[in-house]
């Protein structure tokens, strides 16, 4: 909780900065090699920590006051809805063998 | 808080410390309509994705991995110098902030430049949707739907960076002005949120466009 200005250093920013492009050659790399269906979930995983990583320090949610990363926590929340319900649906569609369909 | 309060702030808040948190929880806000935004369109490449994996791989392949690999990390240095203007601001450094929202504005342009010979090469190739369109092998009409993403998106997405770019070109006239101090910076601070949630929407779009598939084909 920032209970004045937090001042970040730029060694940390330089820090996280390095990490974001080691993560960027990482799913470059990683892309080349087979991992079946491991592969989306791979490239997802990297995407979302280089994301957290941006978020966090870049966007300094880290340092924020609670209701500000409340709403970040939310609006990430209905985003999953989002593309979760929207899933469940094109799915799922096959599975009863409905006529008609 | 001093008795004598600053002339940055405003007489509805009760401190300076109050009134920039509001700024940012607005700017957070919208940033979260913005989510919902994008998350439309990747819900659509979900659906599609999911529906025509094998299409996807083909499609993805033929997009250039150089150089989407080298505007990601051109996009990710862009975020490093805003951070840095951010701090320079911070510490009251005006010549500083100046320079890194320059520079930040300089990876910007490169970014829309590089993204602009890959769309041209796609044009050249016709794989822009439309009558047009040709693609080789068993997927075209599927390519077809991936192409009509990756237009989409990446078409929004470099929207995004033109506002961007001019965001930041009233904030270097701003800081030239002298509009900002050590006490008042938000505009740099909210300008800065807003151009990092441009990088995060790239960093997937980077391996959801251009890395699926591609240990099929080397």
């Amino acid at each position: 909780m920032a209970e004045h200005e937090h001042v970040i250093k730029p060694k940390t920013y330089l820090l996280v900065f390095t990490a974001l492009i080691a993560l960027t050659i990482a799913t470059t790399l990683v892309s080349y090699v087979d991992l079946g269906a491991l592969s989306v979930a791979v490239a997802l995983v990297i995407a979302v920590t280089t994301m957290l990583l941006v978020a966090l320090f870049f966007m300094h949610v880290y340092y924020s006051r609670r209701l500000t990363q409340l709403v970040v926590a939310g609006g990430l929340l209905w985003l999953v809805i989002l593309l979760l319900l929207t899933m469940t649906d094109i799915a799922t569609r096959g599975w009863l063998g409905v006529p008609g369909k | 808080m001093a008795s004598v309060h600053s002339p940055a702030l405003r007489h509805h808040f009760d401190t300076v410390e109050q009134q920039k948190d509001a700024s940012t929880l607005g700017m957070w806000i919208f940033l979260v309509t913005e989510i919902m935004f994008f998350g439309g369109a990747f819900a659509a490449y979900t659906v599609y994705r999911s529906l025509y994996p094998d299409a996807f791989a083909a499609a993805s392949n033929e997009l250039d991995i150089v150089l989407g690999a080298v505007n990601t990390a051109v996009l990710i240095v862009s975020s490093f110098t805003m951070v840095m203007a951010v701090y320079s601001a911070q510490t009251g450094r005006r010549k500083a902030l100046a320079g890194y929202l320059l520079a930040t504005m300089f990876f910007g342009l490169v970014f829309l430049v590089i993204k602009g010979f890959e769309w041209h090469h796609k044009w050249v190739e016709h794989h822009v949707p439309g009558p047009h369109f040709h693609f080789e092998g068993p997927y075209a009409d599927k390519a077809q739907m991936f192409f009509s993403l990756y237009f989409a998106m990446t078409g929004l997405h470099a929207l995004h960076m033109v506002i961007g770019l001019g965001i930041l070109a009233v904030l270097v006239w701003m800081t030239l002005r002298g509009a900002f101090s050590r006490e008042y910076y938000t505009p740099v601070d909210v300008s800065g949120l807003y151009w990092h949630f441009v990088d995060i929407i790239w960093i997937f779009l980077f391996p959801l466009l251009y890395l699926i598939g591609r240990h099929n084909h080397g």
